[in-house]
């Protein structure tokens, strides 16, 4: 009776879990060293942090966003990076085939902080915003690194030309 | 008294319309789901206003392969689908149409072409396309009723 009962209740949560993980977002471990020094700051202990899939539900980004993204060279691989450039922002690039990328519509211009430690589009180029999978807002995990993710930009990594139809 | 029962009859019938609710999300985003496709892009295999069955469970395992027909997010535009065949998977040569010269499929993309090639904006135009941007694969054509086929094969 009781199994029949915990089984009933699983199959009934389970959607609604998923459908909320969906919709409203999940805490998930970032990994690597391609975000320091705001993420991961020491190697030793991992961030957790809050990726909000209702903040991209319209595929609306802004620059300066901490966005994790389905890596375009590896469907299976989520990456996390910083938002630099949107559609019709002009790029200078830092070691990319060309200096000065255009961004194409629909697509965006993504990088990670730590600038030569991070596989990011000046190695793979401009990102499709069909890849965003969800908006980085919160640190959550340690208690002590408990912050909010500001949108920000460093100066030297603003694009060069600024597409003023996209604000 | 009338009104408690009510309220707790109403609060009964959200819950059950939630639960169909989160049902339908899952089946449809990870099962399978019905798309109607419009455009002259694949004619002549398919026809504006044909209802598809597709199926999400091959791009999730990576189990596409060069024929499928895949229903993919628009790379220029990503709340608009796009419904191409697979014609190249990574390390095949292509070639494209602007520039003309042969390319090779990068690692993780694929190559989309519609079937009518002379009135089809694909991967000829904007390139190989990101895995990651395939939602699902058609498997069968269920509307209108006297033209249901399966589209699996080549």
């Amino acid at each position: 009776m009781l199994l029949k009962t915990v089984c009933k209740s699983v199959l009934l949560g389970l959607p609604i879990g998923i459908t909320f993980l969906d919709t409203v977002g999940y805490v998930a471990r970032v990994e690597g060293i391609s975000m320091q020094p705001v993420l991961n700051p020491e190697p030793s202990n991992t961030d957790y942090v809050f990726l909000s899939r209702w903040a991209v539900r319209d595929y609306h980004v802004q620059r300066g966003d901490v966005i994790s993204l389905v890596s375009p060279k590896d469907p299976n691989q989520k990456i996390i990076k910083r938002v630099v450039a949107l559609q019709g922002d002009v790029v200078s690039t830092l070691g990319y085939r060309s200096q000065y990328v255009k961004i194409p519509e629909g697509h965006c211009w993504v990088e990670g902080d730590h600038t030569g430690h991070t596989f990011d589009s000046n190695s793979f180029g401009p990102v499709s915003l069909g890849l965003v999978n969800a908006k980085a807002v919160y640190i959550v995990w340690p208690p002590d690194r408990w912050q909010i993710l500001e949108a920000k930009l460093p100066d030297s990594r603003k694009p060069v030309s600024i597409n003023v139809y996209n604000n | 008294m009338v009104y408690a029962k009510f309220i707790g009859k109403t609060f009964g019938f959200i819950g059950y319309a939630l639960q169909y609710a989160c049902v339908t999300h899952c089946t449809f985003e990870y099962v399978g789901d019905f798309v109607m496709c419009s455009g002259p892009s694949m004619e002549p295999t398919l026809e504006t206003n044909n209802i598809l069955l597709t199926e999400h469970l091959s791009p999730r395992f990576n189990r596409l392969r060069r024929g499928d027909i895949v229903i993919a997010k628009s790379p220029s535009n990503p709340k608009q689908n796009i419904c191409k065949r697979i014609t190249a998977l990574p390390g095949d040569k292509v070639r494209g149409q602007f520039p003309k010269r042969s390319q090779v499929v990068p690692r993780g993309h694929v190559w989309l072409e519609g079937d009518n090639s002379g009135n089809s904006a694909d991967s000829r135009i904007y390139g190989p396309v990101p895995e990651g941007l395939i939602r699902s694969r058609v498997v069968c054509r269920v509307w209108p009723l006297d033209k249901i086929t399966s589209l699996t094969e080549y």
